[in-house]
């Protein structure tokens, strides 16, 4: 077995240095996955794009962020064994939705359109799909201020360039 | 946990570098800490410091969210005064534990 000398085997570090955080679903609790982990990545000092695309679009249409619900039907990961017609129920998703935002309020987690804006303010960038865009008839003016622009993927693969670059895909 | 000598004074930190008692800190101890980070310590600087110490003293949680409410800074300026990873560097020069939050 051959001795090696601990001192002089150094272990390389590879910090992640940017991420992308790619946000394609519209539940409240996949856009705040997405947002936490933006906004945590600014915090310790990595460089943080978003690209909302699909049902993200939701989160980043203006008036819409803080109107984000969760599923209540055909969820198995909300309240397990809740049957359908109760999870059903009209105003049933609305006060569920209600409930995790008081929750995340508790804990200090900001309603989604501040958030966004902490993200920008933070240095953050927030570009919108394109294909999506177009699906859903948005324009530029139906979108929140914070966006920086309207790309396609071949665009948004370029955000993610350069050495310790992650993309996330929520 | 290990003593180190920051600014002729010989003051406990953890592993990461954070003061594990915030009552040995002092502002020639915050300036050696910001100098390695290369940061020079301006007034808006010790205001926010001073927040933070007295945040921390009080028991509250700090997180980003409530630094851009303060009055004392926005966000902005916050990234600005303290460049990458602004709540772990200030907390760090402040000599308090490093704020554990995801927000």
């Amino acid at each position: 077995m051959v001795k090696t000398d601990a001192a002089a085997q150094k272990v390389e570090k590879h910090p992640v240095k940017k991420v992308l955080v790619i946000c394609a679903r519209g539940t409240l609790e996949d856009v705040y996955a997405s947002l936490i982990m933006a906004n945590g990545a600014l915090m310790e000092g990595m460089e943080a794009k978003m690209f909302f695309t699909f049902f993200g679009l939701e989160a980043i249409r203006k008036g819409n962020s803080d109107n984000l619900h969760t599923a209540t039907v055909g969820n198995p990961a909300f309240m397990r064994n809740l049957p359908t017609m109760v999870g059903g129920l009209p105003g049933f998703e609305a006060l569920a939705s209600s409930m995790m935002k008081k929750e995340m309020e508790k804990l200090d987690i900001p309603p989604v359109s501040e958030f966004l804006e902490i993200i920008d303010a933070s240095g953050g960038e927030i570009y919108a799909c394109k294909l999506a865009a177009d699906m859903f008839h948005l324009k530029r003016e139906d979108l929140i201020d914070e966006v920086k622009d309207i790309i396609t993927v071949g665009e948004m693969y370029a955000l993610a360039e350069g050495e310790g670059a992650q993309i996330i895909f929520v | 946990m290990s003593e180190v000598l920051i600014a002729g004074k010989s003051v406990s930190v953890n592993e990461e570098g954070y003061l594990t008692d915030p009552s040995q800190w002092n502002r020639e101890i915050a300036e050696q800490i910001a100098a390695e980070v290369n940061i020079t310590l301006t007034p808006k600087h010790w205001e926010v410091l001073e927040y933070l110490r007295e945040k921390q003293q009080a028991g509250e949680m700090l997180n980003i969210r409530k630094i851009g409410k303060s009055g004392i800074v926005d966000i902005k300026e916050f990234y600005q005064l303290f460049p990458g990873g602004p709540l772990k560097s200030a907390s760090k020069i402040a000599g308090i534990p490093k704020p554990a939050s995801c927000i």
